[in-house]
């Protein structure tokens, strides 16, 4: 059967057959780096198209629906337009911190790319420590939206700047708690082992009550880690216009843009990794005819149907919730969410020890 | 108010230089800002997310609308009040042919005094429509506006088939209404009631029963009745800190004193109080809408005025309960076809100055939810 | 006692948002409470009483009912309608007064329907067209009274 692993692994072997392994390595980078670029692209044009007709449709519009086939090019046309727009740089700002947040942001998001299989063996590098990896460098990010939120010289932007600051690094604290509940029943940091322990079940099913707590603390820590609404307080455009952002136009406002939709796809993806399967299909216990026919669906499908579904839940959060005032996100962080997932921490750890999950 | 800040004399170039000696730095809140819905422009001072001051600055929408009514016929000058609360156009077009019909002594038929109490409550329910889909945007849920906008439309269409127009609709003339109802009117009017009643607690539903929200406007800019009552206060802002002072109800105009409706109070003063007032004053418009719409009487539309209304000498003040407030429009008059001097006293002008004393110590995220609960229309502040 | 207050407060809250979800859920999933009105594709039909623009009725023999009283540009708040008159010479050498150009500013007007109130002949009446953006402003000025027209036998 044509697989994705079957296909990178043939070109893996002709590359090192034909070269050297050196500069088969480096073609194999090349590669890579292509294929990430145009992931992004794709993903971008797609999630905001996405973004857009969820919202349309919650909100009784029609959405985009002028350009292409029910709106499906609209935001190609809106890149175009972005792309040939003028990229500003305000007097008075920082002009080289300005210029570079941007592409801090973009990278951290690509680097996080990294360790998530796409499908069964398609992985960019399966590490050791692949969770730990993409949690620890998903944080940097509020370096660069603080270098934008300074370097802007506009007292918006530098609220917004340190409202997200506030904000990631509080609810890192609650997502990395609620990764470490499912790390406690893997036992192993290692992306393709957490999903090989999810073959006969997912941990969201076997987990019992307490990998559903962790389930749901880590969707909405997400959804604050990635700036989204209902805690999209760095952009919150009825107070602060557009927060750190506010001064970026053309390009640059574009790769904001995109990193937090990447971003979003990333945490989405992690979340799928760690209660949903990833892109291992659905199996009921002894059921073999249907776990039978739930393997011919391809992993890889499998595994963006999760995502995309994580990514439909999170639109459905900004698209129904007002906004949290920054007093009120930090108390549910430290009153709530971190109590919660540090008691249900134990609470795994228990189920785990005594071998109660499945 | 209108005290001159050191942030208009001299613009910063580095925002370094823009915090003063206590660490406070001034920032300006419009004239174009999201929530400010228009051009108002508020100088906040801040320490940190506080706000240690917030000035309000007018002028911007200024078109001095007193001065042109000066040169406009008693007739004519009624279409331009239209421009200043245009989301309650019609209560102020009503302020001033009840001011004018005050002066002239004119006799209104009783099938205009219903019209007009008709599509009063009708602009009135349009206006908290809107409110509350603005509300729930300035709290930052983009969803609302758009179901708020639903059941608006429905009403503007209403009023533009019997009216003509949907917003600035210039229906009210001395001596009664322009044209009578549409004959489509009362169908409409009963269908939209039907389907207002379901779809206002599907609001609550999405919005007021909301965690997030409740938090964001609960305890938030507190006014109490002392403060409200001493910065003239009106209107369901007044009516959220338990100050009585519904116009229908205290000097009845037009058919109020017959029909039987609710002065909506609550006692808390707070952003959800003002919130809950608006809601609750909804129910109540739907039911005098309700009590009307089938006791419309026959007769004339229109009393029969002269060509040329002249006032006689003397002074003139009439008001009337907009959905933001009391409006008032006082008329001096020598005796001309064009009134000497006019003055109106529009209910968001006294609102918005008790801003500064609501948002004190308050974080920039409730300035923004008090501005939406005060329901500011700015054309109507700065006239 | 503090812990079921707290387990509770955390319950209610979260009933409270999947409230908002569901209502917002259903709208997504019913396509057809979308109310969104496809304009140039889909023109709505304005009501009759709908004020767009002032227009003067002509009939088929080109004759409208405007004996140039000037009561429409007397009644008009802001100076949007300008009557030019002119003295027709009658077969029995009587003069009478008729109008020469109905001059009428679009880009003053604000639609309050008051010069139509005013006209003693239903001369002119509010006609339903909206779609008023021209490239030059000077084409906001328009002349009401069609060339050659003339006004109705016995309209006095």
């Amino acid at each position: 059967m044509l697989s994705l692993e079957s296909i990178t692994n043939s070109i893996h072997a002709w590359l090192n057959n034909t070269f050297n392994p050196t500069l088969a390595l480096l073609l194999e980078f090349v590669i890579v780096g292509t294929c990430a670029i145009g992931l992004f692209t794709v993903l971008g044009l797609v999630l905001v198209l996405m973004e857009r007709k969820v919202s349309a449709y919650m909100q009784i519009r029609l959405g985009p629906n002028r350009v292409g086939y029910g709106g499906s090019m609209q935001t190609l046309a809106d890149t175009l337009k972005l792309a040939v727009k003028e990229g500003l740089t305000p007097d008075g700002a920082d002009k080289f911190l300005f210029n570079l947040a941007p592409f801090i942001v973009i990278i951290i998001s690509m680097l996080i790319l990294a360790p998530i299989p796409f499908a069964k063996g398609f992985q960019i590098w399966d590490m050791n420590i692949g969770v730990l990896y993409v949690s620890a460098v998903s944080s940097v990010s509020v370096i660069g939206i603080l270098m934008a939120g300074w370097a802007s010289n506009n007292k918006y932007s530098l609220l917004g700047a340190m409202r997200s600051g506030a904000q990631i690094v509080s609810y890192e604290l609650s997502a990395g708690l609620s990764i470490l509940s499912i790390i406690v029943l893997t036992g192993s940091l290692k992306i393709s082992d957490i999903i090989a322990s999810q073959e006969n079940g997912w941990w969201i099913f076997k987990g019992h009550i307490p990998a559903v707590i962790a389930f749901v603390i880590f969707i909405i820590a997400v959804t604050a880690e990635t700036n989204r609404a209902p805690f999209d307080l760095a952009e919150a455009e009825s107070e602060l216009t557009a927060g750190f952002h506010t001064e970026y136009s053309g390009m640059k406002f574009a790769l904001f843009f995109l990193a937090e939709y990447v971003n979003i796809f990333i945490a989405c993806s992690l979340g799928a990794i760690l209660f949903l399967g990833g892109w291992m299909p659905l199996h009921i216990g002894n059921w073999s005819g249907f776990n039978h026919i739930m393997d011919f669906i391809p992993s890889s499908i499998w595994f963006i149907s999760k995502v995309f579904f994580l990514i439909f839940v999170i639109m459905w959060f900004r698209w129904t919730f007002p906004r949290l005032r920054v007093d009120q996100l930090l108390n549910l962080e430290w009153k709530y969410l971190l109590p919660i997932s540090m008691f249900n921490l134990l609470l795994m750890t228990l189920v785990a020890i005594m071998g109660w999950h499945f | 108010m209108y005290r001159e800040t050191q942030i208009l004399k001299a613009v910063p170039s580095n925002i370094a230089n823009d915090f003063d000696d206590n660490n406070e730095m001034i920032i300006n809140v419009g004239p174009q800002h999201p929530s400010t819905h228009g051009v108002l422009h508020l100088v906040i001072t801040l320490s940190g997310e506080t706000i240690k001051n917030v000035e309000p600055h007018l002028g911007y929408i200024h078109r001095s609308i007193e001065k042109m009514c000066e040169s406009l016929s008693y007739r004519q000058f009624i279409y331009v009040t239209s421009r200043m609360d245009y989301l309650s156009s019609h209560i102020n077009n009503h302020g001033c042919a009840l001011c004018v019909e005050k002066g002239l002594q004119i006799e209104v038929p009783a099938r205009a005094k219903v019209i007009r109490v008709l599509m009063d409550e009708l602009t009135r329910l349009a206006s908290h429509q809107l409110w509350w889909g603005a509300m729930a945007m300035d709290v930052g849920a983009l969803t609302p506006f758009f179901h708020a906008f639903r059941e608006r439309e429905t009403i503007n269409d209403i009023m533009e088939e019997t009216c003509g127009a949907r917003l600035t609709m210039n229906y009210m003339v001395p001596g009664g209404v322009m044209v009578d109802l549409h004959p489509n009117f009362q169908t409409k009017t009963k269908e939209f009631i039907a389907l207002f009643k379901s779809k206002i607690d599907e609001y609550d539903e999405l919005v007021t029963g909301n965690i997030i929200f409740q938090n964001r406007m609960k305890d938030v800019g507190v006014l109490s009745k002392e403060d409200a009552i001493s910065y003239g206060c009106t209107g369901p802002t007044a009516r959220a800190s338990s100050v009585s002072c519904d116009i229908r109800k205290l000097y009845p105009y037009e058919v109020y004193n017959q029909l039987q409706f609710d002065e909506v109070i609550e006692t808390g003063g707070d952003c959800y109080s003002r919130y809950l007032v608006r809601m609750r004053e909804m129910r109540q418009s739907l039911s005098i809408v309700e009590q009307l719409i089938d006791n419309i009487p026959e007769g004339e539309f229109q009393a029969k005025t002269k060509a040329v209304l002249k006032l006689p000498k003397g002074e003139f003040y009439s008001r009337i309960e907009t959905a933001r407030g009391e409006f008032g429009v006082y008329i001096i008059s020598e005796g001309a076809t064009t009134p000497y001097r006019i003055k109106f006293r529009s209910p968001g002008f006294s609102n918005l100055s008790a801003l500064n004393h609501m948002a004190k110590g308050y974080k920039i995220g409730d300035l923004v939810a008090i501005m939406g609960s005060l329901d500011l229309v700015i054309p109507d502040i700065d006239r | 006692m503090f812990l079921s207050d707290y387990i509770s407060e955390i319950f209610n809250a979260t009933k409270s948002l999947l409230k908002g979800m569901r209502r917002t859920g259903y709208y997504f999933t019913h396509h057809k409470q979308i109310i969104t009105q496809q304009y140039p594709d889909v023109k709505q039909i304005l009501p009759e009483r709908f004020r767009g623009e002032v227009v003067m009725t002509h009939d088929e023999k080109n004759e409208h009912a405007c004996t140039g009283c000037t009561a429409c540009e007397l009644a008009c708040p802001n100076g949007t309608i300008k009557i030019i008159t002119k003295f027709d010479i009658l077969p029995d050498g009587k003069k009478k007064k008729a109008i020469d150009t109905f001059i009428y500013h679009l880009e003053l007007c604000t639609m309050c329907n008051l010069c139509i109130e005013a006209c003693p002949t239903d001369a002119i009446k509010m006609a339903q067209n909206f779609e008023h953006s021209v490239y030059d402003r000077s084409q906001l000025t328009k002349t009401l009274n069609k060339p050659g027209s003339k006004i109705k036998e016995g309209i006095e």
